[in-house]
């Protein structure tokens, strides 16, 4: 490497270590022997992972974190692939009204959507109920469906489905051997943003929670609250793997989807 | 996408209604209605007027906490944009070493926003690394207090933000035909004045997108200024939390009106630049 390149290399490689090294500090102090936050540990071990795992009171926010992502996956992906295939065929001024409440959780501070529901479901008895989490998860998971759907959903030639149509199938049919098989990936990386979406939301759950309905998140928070021991860094580490799996696979999935598009 | 319509069954039928109707009212019933229901405290609590929005200009809380917000804001801009442009520079140069690049982009990016934020305390705390390692090189006599300091919630936010800034410039700059550059060398122009006069002037979609985007989302951040900050640096929607908690609706609904319209207006403001339209699809990590 000549010395002209060798400057701009270094700059761009400590950028990237900037990204990239809280990450693996987490990661390696999840593992660490000692009883305090230490950098690097002292000796390595699974002690804060048997921490977690041998913890009633993580893994229950664990668990009610999964069914609460899992349902706000199922309730989005449906109301989301729906809206989708409707609002492309929608007259121009009503897909744009429709389209800007769908994708407008993106653009609004989470915090005026996060107290604008609290307010709400406070007087429907909705705080401290995972259905609460549910309904406001939802809505900030479906912008993420649509937009995917959507997408795939432009990729379509419509001669496909005309040619269905002409040969004789019914819409009902068309729309199950034709379309939804084509938009397949896009519902997929939908759903799986949907799924992050919910499972590593915390503002929301801050004022939803209440004391009933107590999300991973919200107790990695509370107990940042008091301590940073590395029981934290475990449950990151194990959140971290988990949502860089999903996401990768979303991905994959989105890039693939593009090859064949283009193939 | 989404704006584009494909009219395959004619614009006649009910069907397309039918189909986007139980998001939107569910949307309506959940999401809109509880928002605007609570922003209405603004003007109706505790009797229908405009004296809490009369009052901002003389609030000095809200003064010192509006302006903070803008100040961190503007701050981790432009640092997310010193540091992401190089970046963005490099991951569409590269060949060999792109995949690596872009890797350790969206490694951090998918990892939410409380866990990254927890790295940093980690890192910034009294018995951090930062210190231990400052302090076991003999740079330091005391640990630096940099946990708890607007600084920290700077270098927080520029660390979460940074992938919103690298993408978009990344798109712009894969979109210059490379025979622009070419051309440009070919005519004599050194490699610095080609990158100043050719790819920088074509790369500024992507900047504008990037721009925009980081400072509308560090506007609203609530996660990390509460974590790693100072506790007298407080941003708009810290403001918004603590006057919830204490039930003052009316002003925690003025003051979400305002952090809003300011979202929105420089949204609207920016709108027909282009590449803005494509800027906040891609907030989809």
């Amino acid at each position: 490497m000549n010395a002209a390149r060798l400057l701009p290399t270094t700059v761009v490689g400590l950028i990237l270590l900037f990204l990239a090294f809280p990450i693996v500090v987490v990661v390696v102090v999840s593992f660490s022997s000692a009883t305090y936050l230490t950098f690097p540990p002292p000796a390595f071990g699974l002690r804060w992972y048997s921490a977690y795992f041998g913890s009633e009171d993580w893994l229950r926010p664990t668990w009610l974190s999964l069914w609460v992502a899992a349902a706000t996956v199922v309730l989005a992906t449906l109301l989301g692939t729906l809206a989708a295939l409707g609002i492309a065929r929608l007259p121009r001024a009503l897909r744009v009204v429709a389209a800007g409440l769908i994708l407008s959780p993106l653009i609004v501070p989470v915090i005026v959507v996060a107290i604008g529901i609290y307010y709400a479901f406070s007087r429907y008895g909705l705080v401290g109920s995972p259905i609460g989490l549910v309904l406001a998860h939802t809505c900030l998971a479906v912008p993420f469906v649509v937009t995917s759907v959507s997408a795939s959903l432009a990729g379509i030639d419509p001669r496909l489905e005309q040619a269905a149509l002409s040969l004789g199938a019914t819409p009902g049919g068309t729309f199950f051997q034709v379309t939804l098989p084509l938009i397949r990936p896009g519902v997929l990386v939908g759903a799986l943003f949907a799924f992050i979406t919910s499972f590593d939301e915390l503002v929301v759950a801050l004022f939803l929670s209440g004391s009933g309905a107590v999300t991973l998140p919200r107790r990695m928070w509370d107990d940042l609250r008091f301590q940073i021991d590395p029981t934290i860094a475990a449950v990151s580490t194990l959140t971290i793997v988990l949502t860089v799996f999903l996401m990768g696979c979303a991905h994959l999935l989105r890039k693939h989807n593009e090859r064949i598009r283009t193939a | 996408m989404i704006m584009s319509g494909r009219d395959a069954r004619g614009p006649k039928s009910l069907m397309p209604l039918l189909l986007a109707a139980p998001l939107l009212a569910f949307m309506l019933a959940f999401y809109a209605l509880p928002v605007v229901t609570m922003l209405m405290r603004s003007v109706s609590d505790p009797v229908w007027s405009l004296s809490h929005y009369a009052a901002l200009p003389d609030d000095t809380v809200f003064q010192k906490v509006f302006w903070n917000t803008l100040y961190t804001s503007v701050i981790v801009t432009v640092g997310a944009l010193l540091l992401g442009y190089p970046v963005a520079l490099a991951l569409v140069r590269a060949r060999r070493w792109a995949p690596l690049i872009l890797i350790l982009i969206l490694l951090p990016f998918w990892t939410s926003v409380l866990v990254r934020s927890y790295a940093w305390m980690v890192l910034m705390g009294r018995h951090g690394l930062i210190n231990e390692t400052l302090l076991a090189a003999g740079l330091l006599e005391q640990p630096l207090r940099i946990l708890n300091t607007p600084l920290a919630t700077q270098i927080a936010m520029v660390h979460i933000l940074l992938p919103y800034m690298i993408l978009p410039i990344a798109n712009a700059l894969r979109q210059i035909d490379p025979s622009l550059a070419r051309a440009a060398s070919g005519l004599g122009a050194t490699p610095w004045r080609t990158f100043r006069q050719v790819i920088l002037p074509l790369s500024m979609p992507g900047v504008a997108a990037g721009v925009l985007l980081v400072f509308v989302l560090a506007l609203g951040f609530y996660i990390t200024p509460a974590m790693v900050g100072g506790p007298r640096e407080i941003t708009l929607s810290m403001l918004i939390a603590q006057q919830v908690d204490q039930l003052n609706w009316g002003y925690a609904a003025t003051l979400s009106a305002i952090l809003l319209a300011t979202a929105l207006t420089l949204i609207a403001a920016c709108y027909r630049l282009p590449g803005i339209g494509t800027a906040f699809r891609m907030n989809t990590r």
